[in-house]
């Protein structure tokens, strides 16, 4: 048997050269704090470590986030896969079933234990005994629990995981439940969203893989690197929301110019997700440049948040839904109080926001 | 190793040599019970329990659906246009056909109709998944049950070039590409890491290639999970983002701006080219590269025509692709609309959603409760009451099921019925309805395969024609989809550019009380959703999914299902390797994604030993 093949042969293979590895470790040690022994350590560890055992169970789900993880063109899912982890077990792709299938759990518990990653697609259902989602005749829950003593952190993929997702929405007949309710003591990402980015996905795994550690996360434990700004913040719609440009119904003609949609119900002021920035499916389009308002599905509980086609009006309090329409009939001129405007709606939702983050 | 299930677990009155069943199957559950639970690359959560005999044929097969969510009682009460989103996460894989099925319902129960575009657009779209969904799963979930990894280690890239340039001229084929792609894949072997090839059946004398050809098949796996990203960039276009693209009752919410100003996200020429570049593009890794590869590799198991199941005696399909907006009549729908009974297939059924005595779902074997549970419910007076409970016979705890009692409620899956009989749906009853009606663009492509491998129209009925019609409609769906494009030019050429019908948006149009349903032809089959609506209200909402008729359990009559029927008097290699029954329940691309254990004879958990 060959040696095992690691990171630093995988990226040397992928043209990466010696002088940037080593400029590559000492930047990661200094941004560690490290100091120059660090790089020397760090160099060490990707010369010589496996790649990291990644573990990815489904639990209620729809599969979404699995098939938004294998769109991703940087990287190519196909070198996430062959190159940088080690994607040992996952149900919906793997060849292995069965007792082989099962052996993969139980050999990376003792082999690589408080090594690998967890990867949750899903949430477990607690009423009837958990018995909504049944795994090897048992409740998905025991499972989940099983595999979580082991690992070295949990990575909640989307909005099931996250937050709970369509199955939780009133009346939550299953009792299904966000990961962080059932697993205490391990360091949980949240990558919400139904489904999250392909490249969010897989730029959360390439990070921790890469930098050897997690993401800087905000209190509602997603990263902050593609969770801290709104989706209105950077939508190319903005500037006709600051100029009280709005489509007032569907395909009018200020839709076929583009104007803004939070009249039809866009929730990309409350919603924060890299969408507006990182765009889908390689930087195609986004919902809000494809027609329809942010359905704010990255956001907890959105489901039970009033219909899509509502306006925000938790917002109505503060005046700011009623001044928005006012511009809008108000047409051009009236820019500045609509800059305005939106910067009273930003303070109110950042407010609102801190509110939610308990 | 004690010998536990006897015949005496089947409470039906015929227990002992066995039970016949009404639409034809004798079933023995007196031999050795084999579990599988869950299994692997499936979508949601599915549990098989089989009995083999002393010969390891399968004579008792028992499917099980052991997940619910609730999403029809968590619709009750909530906006009616809202609902294509709840149900579009019923699937992240068959991703949007929901969402057209819930437009469709919502539009026909308000009496909405769609314009020109938007119905070409949906049709675009919905074509859009059949071709995404078809490829994938061919080679992402189905094809490691017919190709060795491990094989393709030791083939000669240079034959490995010969056999593919023999078969096509898809220009990834040199000698040296084929060479690169081995070294690849024999320094990930040797790595020690397999990552999801590992602990796969390699070297299962199940597996039929020779190593050029797996080669050429390990090539082609990684060459279309790259390809499938490009496919779905369409709904990206028309709906924002895949998975889970945005729909909008009364049309798509992708405005049309040709000639005026502004609209960066309007369809514009730009974004036409791109989805008029994606579909070439489809067509042609399609026609090069799957096609085929399915030609390829069904020659070498040509011989291995098990797992026919219903599809010889009773398919059903709803039809799909309306050619003319609004019109859901037969003459406008491009996929075929019927229903085939008793493997008659010189009589073509019609097929009405409205009327109550042709759809129904029972519970009597689910984990459901009804007043009566010896009838059938219409799905627009349908009731989700759940209600978990073993059978008498089961074996193990509530929590802690060693084997199910089939006698008993055993899956989370209804039992939908047409005109009282167990219906097989998908890719293979709609080509062999098509094929029964006399069209030509179902009839010619099937005759061709079937005479291409030599083999008899009987063929077609298995598990390797469930494959092969997959494959042949991927190809219908991305020709198709140039139809569909072409339609929407012509049509915005001559000046129509209306997306969107908004006369009835508002709630205080719509009548106090109504109904409606929706129907279309998911990938996996018969896709339709009944909605109620009072005061502006959902009132009742229940979708009948292609998997809930292919793997439904059992009606109180004791027919069986397409999955259940499907696996009988199937041999087995070796039971502990369960192939043969992943090769023929992936043929269904079944949506139900979870992972497998075996159990041994005496129902104990080969794998649960190791692992609790």
């Amino acid at each position: 048997m060959a040696a095992v093949e690691t990171f630093y042969d995988v990226i040397r293979r992928q043209g990466v050269t010696r002088r940037s590895f080593t400029k590559f470790c000492s930047l990661t040690a200094a941004s560690l704090g490290l100091g120059s022994t660090g790089a020397a350590r760090i160099a060490n560890a990707l010369e010589t470590n496996e790649r990291t055992p990644v573990i990815w169970m489904h639990g209620l789900e729809c599969t979404c986030c699995s098939e938004s993880f294998i769109r991703s063109a940087h990287p190519l899912v196909k070198d996430v896969v062959l190159s940088m982890i080690s994607l040992d077990y996952d149900d919906t792709i793997m060849a292995a079933a069965g007792h082989q299938a099962e052996a993969i759990l139980e050999e990376t518990k003792q082999k690589y234990k408080g090594k690998y990653i967890l990867a949750v697609e899903g949430n477990p259902p607690l009423n009837e005994d958990g018995m909504f989602c049944i795994d090897g005749g048992r409740p998905f829950v025991e499972k989940l629990k099983w595999m979580a003593e082991d690992a070295m952190a949990v990575i909640a993929w989307g909005a099931c995981a996250s937050w709970g997702c369509v199955q939780a929405a009133k009346p939550n007949p299953t009792r299904a439940t966000p990961i962080d309710k059932v697993i205490y003591d391990k360091p949980i990402i949240k990558v919400p969203g139904c489904p999250p980015i392909a490249e969010v996905m897989t730029g959360v795994v390439t990070y921790i893989t890469t930098f050897g550690r997690l993401p800087e996360l905000d209190r509602q434990g997603r990263p902050k690197m593609f969770y801290s700004q709104r989706i209105h913040d950077k939508c190319y719609r903005r500037p006709h929301f600051d100029a009280g440009q709005f489509v007032e119904q569907w395909d009018d003609e200020s839709a076929r110019k583009g104007h803004c949609l939070y009249k039809m119900g866009c929730k990309g002021p409350t919603t924060y997700n890299a969408c507006s920035t990182v765009r889908w499916n390689g930087g195609v389009s986004f919902p809000i440049q494809s027609g329809h308002g942010c359905i704010g599905c990255s956001e907890e509980g959105f489901w039970d948040k009033g219909p899509f086609y509502e306006r925000l009006t938790n917002i109505h309090q503060f005046g700011v839904e009623k001044t928005a329409d006012e511009i809008g009939m108000a047409a051009a001129g009236a820019v500045g109080v609509a800059v305005a405007a939106h910067a009273a709606a930003t303070a109110v939702k950042r407010i609102m926001s801190k509110d939610q983050d308990h | 190793m004690t010998q536990q299930s006897t015949s005496q677990d089947q409470a039906a009155p015929a227990a002992g040599a066995g039970v016949q069943t009404p639409n034809g199957f004798k079933l023995d559950n007196s031999g050795k019970r084999i579990v599988v639970d869950p299994v692997t690359r499936i979508e949601g959560h599915l549990r098989v329990e089989v009995n083999v005999d002393s010969d390891n044929v399968i004579r008792n097969a028992v499917s099980t659906g052991t997940m619910w969510r609730g999403i029809e009682v968590i619709l009750k009460n909530r906006d009616p246009r809202d609902a294509w989103a709840f149900t579009e996460r019923i699937c992240g894989v068959c991703t949007g056909t929901h969402a057209l099925t819930s437009v469709r319902a919502v539009e026909d129960a308000l009496g909405i109709t769609i314009p020109d575009n938007a119905n070409s657009i949906r049709n675009i779209m919905q074509l859009t998944l059949q071709t995404h969904d078809h490829l994938v799963h061919f080679y992402h979930l189905h094809a490691l049950d017919w190709v060795d990894v491990v094989s393709a280690l030791s083939a000669d890239p240079k034959e490995t070039s010969a056999l593919a340039q023999s078969i096509s001229s898809w220009p990834l084929s040199s000698p040296g590409y084929f060479k690169d792609l081995q070294t690849r894949l024999k320094k990930f072997v040797e790595s020690g890491q397999l990552g999801p090839f590992k602990n796969g059946y390699w070297g299962s004398k199940a597996y039929r290639l020779p190593p050029e050809a797996n080669l050429m098949a390990v090539a082609h796996y990684l060459e279309a999970l790259d390809f499938q990203k490009e496919i779905v960039k369409i709904h990206t276009i028309f709906g924002g983002k895949n998975p889970h693209p945005n729909w909008l009752v009364g049309g798509v919410p992708c405005a049309i701006n040709i000639d005026g100003t502004g609209a960066v996200g309007a369809i514009n020429i730009e974004r036409l080219n791109l989805v008029k570049s994606i579909i070439d593009q489809t067509i042609e890794f399609i026609d090069k590269v799957y096609i085929p590869d399915v030609m390829a590799i069904g020659s070498f198991y040509k011989d291995w025509l098990y797992g026919g199941g219903l599809s010889g005696k009773s398919v059903l399909s709803y039809g799909d692709v309306p050619e003319r907006a609004n019109d859901y009549s037969d003459k406008s729908l491009l996929l075929p609309r019927g229903a085939i009974i008793n493997g008659n297939l010189s009589e073509v059924h019609p097929v009405d959603h409205r009327d109550s005595h042709e759809i129904q779902e029972f519970v009597t074997h689910s984990w459901y409760k009804y007043g009566d549970e010896t009838k059938g419910l219409h799905p627009w007076d349908g009731v989700t009451d759940p209600h978990f409970e073993l059978g008498p016979n089961a074996k193990g705890t509530k929590t802690n099921i060693v084997e199910l009692d089939e006698s008993g409620k055993y899956s989370w899956i209804k039992a939908p019925r047409w005109r009282g009989h167990a219906m097989e749906v998908g890719p293979l009853a709609r080509w062999v309805i098509g094929y029964a009606q006399g069209k030509p663009e179902f009839k010619e492509p099937v005759e061709k395969v079937l005479h291409d491998l030599g083999l008899p129209v009987s063929a077609l009925f298995s598990t390797l024609g469930r494959t092969a019609a997959r494959a042949l409609e991927a190809q219908w769906a991305a020709y198709q989809e140039r139809h569909f494009f072409e339609k929407l030019m012509a049509n915005i050429k001559a000046g129509d550019l209306s997306t969107a019908n908004v006369d009835k948006w508002e709630p205080q149009h719509w009548p106090k009380e109504t109904k409606g349903v929706g129907f279309t032809e998911a990938p996996r089959g018969a896709l339709a959703h009944w909605i109620k609506i009072k005061d502006g209200k959902i009132d009742n909402y229940q979708c009948v999914v292609p998997t809930t008729w292919n793997g439904s359990p059992r009606d109180p009559a004791g027919n069986i299902g397409a999955f259940e029927a499907s696996l009988m008097d199937t041999p087995m290699v070796d039971p502990a390797q369960p192939l043969e029954i992943l090769r023929t329940l992936h043929s269904f691309d079944p949506c139900l994604a979870c992972s497998t254990h075996v159990m041994s004879e005496d129902g104990q958990e080969m794998t649960r030993v190791q692992v609790r």
